[in-house]
């Protein structure tokens, strides 16, 4: 250290070395403005491009200090997670701090290298600034504070989900995704940022933000409180939805969306049956309202409208063609995707609110649908679509071509179904791919070897399965060719199926956007098998309808003509679910709410009507 | 003012008088405010009155998220919000049990002797203001200028940095600012001949500032002195080395002290330990090129962050004195409860009012100012 030579008594020749100061450098800043650090905070900069108004900066933001604006010009579409709204900064309370910047999921807002702000007389009204990517009264000063993906502060990796092998899951039928042990469930919780987004892409609006919250809290109860507000097909949905909320996910921008559905599944997986039960039962009306509504078909449209019909005090009764309720949940959805009792726990909750579900009652065969008009004030069809549409290529009449949704529908029966050492399926959807899979374990089973070809008409990018399903069937061995066309079924001299030929595809709509497949025919190739099934979608068995309903009722391009609450043209007759509006159980469960909303509101006119 | 909060005036003895000095005075550090009884021009009694600067920092924060509490934190204390926010942290990592990277802890060590620096450099203009040497000032607040000229490079911001959250800090530092660094603290060690030209071989410096507002090691003791005023007794505790935290363990530097206790004992050791920031930046901007890794452990979402119920108490030494957080979480996302122990919190109200005692009215501001009371810090 060194000493301080500090006198009591000053040198009479102290004032001389100020002389010396002449030759400095003044310590005083210079005048001239200079440039800001790369990194400076100062006022903000936002892509509006970029920005899908989540509003997860005003959450974070301490100081209270943004708010979002609502502007009518932007795009909003709710199942792309974007919002016409960006958000707006008081400067009054903007305190710089940038955490705003730190936890934007898009990485839309940056602050600018701006020092002080100087503008004009008239701009002079406000502190109160709606960022744009120009620069605050179109004054652009370079990018200031950004991040990179390290020093973001939301987590944009997902929990791994523990699975089974693929080749221990093509042993058996058996569920092979374990779900969420309560450590990762609360990690994958607390990624959330509560922006909501997935409440407003859900076709149900399900409470999204709300249960996840619970489970982060590990408030389960609450969860599962949250999650029957607006879904009695939660174990189902906590399987097998096609999650719209994951693909609406804020998160979901840069990095893996939050896993919403197994975080569903893990809530109603870790409260017992019993409780959720209670839980369920508690938003049940005590009031009974004396009005009776038949509902055709035991699937998740036509259960979630009697669910909700039942909770308002009417008396339901579900009438369901095969031995046990569920519909395509139960016999469209193989059982190591959603395991048989999942299903019977959802609909004994759905029965313990009063649903009466009277099975193997086909309505136009053992009770006609005028019957059911007559001692019922309103019937709801959710009769869904049960037959598979068909290629219609030479050979596809031969009964070595199977339907998917028959085939799966055989194997969820317990029936036996002899299988080929070698199958094609058709399709490029997720029924092809359950199919697939299907056919796959059966292969196993029967032949030590699987060996199942998918073929699809669309390319890679725009095959119409889910991602996570694409990526599981090609775990387990199965090739999927895609934009390849099915030509004929090649069919030996002893007249049975020995293959499918495929044709490449060069385009598959035309320049009007109409379904109207173009095909290369120098690219033929044949794909050697004993089974071709078909899953390329299905279509109503309407039959049930009888001529004379028929005649009368409004259609529209040969399907049913509901309004948007899904009343026909005839008052009494409704119709939810695939049978209008497809494709998968979390549009059925909407559809049913929304029967059954107007059914309700249709019979409390009724009554006002005749009172 | 309401009737039953009325009481008598008490006049003091016909030879007293009393003075207000404060809320808003050139001679009071922030608003603050003293009042004096006098005989003459010596003092005979003074009350320290605090309360013009309380803004509920400590119930703020039982409001505000974990992540969120670091834009607050370092409002608390203007002239070095560094270790504000650092000491914040530091008790938050220990609840969460967060593990600091290295790269993080070091650059966090340069962040705080920086702050230290500035801190220091505006003290001694203040303290030579209260003399009514305004040369001094300007001069410390110009260089302090380019030591914000850093913290802007690699912080962001130029007093207010929040630039830590618990577990680390929030960005690396940008390419070649360690040159910056040394090419700095090469112009401070060459300015530090001219500050004591100027100012300790000042006749009216000295002999103003010997014998005013002595207190004794013992004295100091009581009443809780901490910091460089306590090592201006001649005790040498440092919470840097005392109860290392960061890396200053890993880190070679002296503890200055003085025998006299008095003010200039004050603005010594404060001289000196501006010489030993100097040679820790020095020993950061050596090792860090060779410390490398991320600058911050992962971290949850800052919205959904619930940190593991308990209390801790995280101690630093600020360029004040002994700055703690003893913070309490119920497991939620916020603090349950905050303390801080400003150091000025002492200096200010009991060491001020004693040394008051029997000083000139012309020393009151000079004694505040050596003390380096924060009145911000006293009112959270």
């Amino acid at each position: 250290m060194s000493e301080i030579n500090y006198k009591s008594r000053g040198s009479i020749l102290n004032p001389l070395r100020t002389l010396s100061f002449l030759a400095r450098k003044p310590v005083t800043l210079p005048l001239e403005p200079r440039a800001a650090a790369p990194n400076y905070r100062g006022f903000h900069l936002n892509d509006w491009e970029k920005c899908i108004g989540c509003s997860t900066c005003q959450k974070i933001c301490d100081n209270e200090a943004i708010t979002m604006i609502h502007i009518p010009e932007l795009p909003e579409d709710p199942v792309q997670g974007v919002r016409a709204q960006r958000p707006a900064i008081d400067y009054g309370r903007c305190c710089w701090c940038g955490l705003c910047v730190d936890v934007c999921p898009t990485a839309s807002l940056s602050l600018s290298r701006e020092y002080i702000h100087t503008c004009e007389q008239h701009e002079l009204d406000s502190y109160f600034i709606l960022p744009d990517p120009h620069g605050m009264h179109k004054r652009f000063y370079d990018h200031g504070w950004r991040k990179t993906a390290d020093e973001d502060l939301i987590d944009l990796q997902r929990q791994s989900m523990p699975e089974r092998e693929p080749v221990e899951r093509l042993q058996s039928f058996d569920e092979f995704i374990d779900g969420y042990d309560t450590q990762a469930a609360i990690l994958e919780a607390s990624r959330c940022v509560q922006c909501g987004m997935c409440h407003d892409s859900c076709p149900a609006h399900m409470h999204a933000p709300e249960y996840i919250r619970a489970i982060w809290e590990q408030d389960l109860e609450e969860a599962v409180r949250q999650i029957y507000r607006t879904n009695p097909f939660a174990h189902v949905c906590g399987r097998v939805c096609t999650r719209r909320c994951e693909s609406a996910c804020s998160i979901g921008v840069r990095g893996e969306p939050v896993a919403i559905r197994w975080l569903k599944r893990y809530a109603m997986d870790h409260v017992s049956h019993e409780r959720i039960r209670a839980i369920a039962g508690g938003q049940r009306s005590g009031n009974s309202s004396g009005r009776r509504i038949a509902i055709v078909g035991a699937g998740p449209a036509g259960l979630t409208a009697a669910y909700d019909l039942a909770r308002e005090g009417h008396a339901v009764t579900v009438f369901e063609a095969l031995p046990e309720a569920g519909g395509m949940m139960r016999y469209g959805i193989p059982s190591y995707r959603l395991p048989a009792e999942r299903i019977a726990d959802d609909i004994d909750v759905i029965r313990s609110m009063g649903v009466e579900i009277r099975c193997n009652i086909r309505i136009g065969q053992d009770i006609t649908l005028a019957q059911l008009h007559e001692n019922h004030d309103a019937v709801l069809l959710g009769i869904g679509l049960q037959f598979g549409r068909s290629t219609r290529i030479p050979g596809s009449d031969h009964p070595g071509v199977h339907s998917a949704v028959d085939l799966l529908r055989r194997i969820r029966l317990g029936e036996f179904v002899a299988v080929p050492p070698a199958a094609v399926v058709i399709g490029g959807g997720n029924t092809a791919m359950d199919m697939a899979r299907s056919l796959a374990r059966l292969q196993i089973a029967q032949h030590g070897l699987a060996c199942v070809t998918i073929t699809a008409l669309e390319d890679r990018e725009h095959l119409l399965a889910d991602q996570e399903e694409l990526r599981e069937t090609g775990e387990e061995g199965i090739t999927i060719l895609p934009a390849r066309g099915p030509q004929r079924c090649d069919i030996d001299d002893s007249a049975c199926i020995d293959g499918l030929f495929t044709v490449a595809v060069r385009s598959i709509y035309d320049e009007f956007g109409r379904f109207a497949p173009c095909y290369d025919d120098s690219d033929v190739q044949l794909h050697r098998a004993g089974m071709v099934v078909e899953a390329i979608g299905q279509q109503a068995d309407l039959a049930l309808l009888g001529e004379e309903l028929t005649e009368r009722l409004a259609w529209d391009r040969g399907r049913l003509q509901t309004d948007n609450r899904g009343q026909t043209s005839e008052p009494w007759l409704w119709a939810a679910g695939d049978l209008v509006n497809g494709p998968d159980v979390i549009h059925a469960v909407a559809d049913g709410h929304r029967a059954a909303t107007g059914i309700g509101a249709w019979l409390a006119e009724f009554a006002e009507a005749t009172a | 003012m309401r009737p039953e909060n009325y009481q008598a005036v008490s006049h003091p003895p016909s030879h007293e008088y009393e003075l207000n000095i404060g809320p808003n005075h050139p001679g009071i550090e922030g608003n603050y405010a003293l009042r004096l009884t006098l005989e003459g021009d010596i003092v005979v009694a003074a009350r320290a009155d605090a309360g013009y600067l309380h803004r509920g920092f400590e119930k703020l924060m039982e409001g505000r998220l974990w992540m969120q509490n670091i834009a607050l934190v370092p409002r608390i204390c203007v002239p070095d919000p560094a270790h504000m926010e650092i000491c914040y942290a530091l008790g938050v990592e220990m609840l969460g049990g967060l593990e600091v990277p290295a790269r993080a802890q070091w650059i966090r060590v340069m962040q705080l002797e920086l702050s230290r620096i500035t801190a220091h450099l505006f003290y001694f203009g203040g303290v030579a203001a209260t003399m009514g040497m305004y040369s001094n000032m300007f001069w410390g607040v110009a260089d302090r200028d380019l030591v914000l000229d850093l913290f802007e490079e690699f912080t962001g911001g130029r007093v207010y940095s929040m630039f830590n959250v618990p577990g680390g800090v929030r960005r690396d530092l940008p390419d070649g600012f360690l040159g910056k660094l040394k090419a700095l603290l090469d112009y401070l060690e060459s300015r530090l001949e001219d500050y004591d030209n100027l100012f300790f071989s000042n006749y009216v410096v000295v002999h103003r500032s010997r014998g005013t507002g002595p207190m004794n090691r013992q004295q100091a003791l009581e009443w809780g002195v901490t910091g460089p005023n306590l090592r201006a007794t001649g005790l040498a505790f440092d919470v840097r080395r005392d109860d290392p935290y960061l890396v200053y363990d890993q880190i070679e530097f002296d503890i200055p002290t003085e025998e006299a206790g008095d003010a200039l004992a004050r603005i010594l050791v404060r001289r000196r330990e501006l010489q030993e920031s100097i040679r820790i930046l020095r020993q950061v901007a050596e090792q860090l090129p060779y410390i490398k890794g991320p600058v911050r452990c992962p971290l949850p979402n800052p919205l959904a962050w619930n940190v593991p119920a308990g209390d801790s108490y995280a101690r630093v030494e600020s360029s004040k004195g002994e700055l703690a957080y003893y913070t309490v979480s119920n497991g939620g996302d916020k603090p349950w409860r905050v303390h801080i122990r400003g150091p000025s919190q002492m200096h200010a109200v009991q060491v001020l009012e004693n040394l008051s005692v029997g000083s000139r009215i012309e020393d009151i501001a000079q004694i505040m100012f050596t003390l380096d009371a924060c009145p911000p810090e006293v009112d959270r």
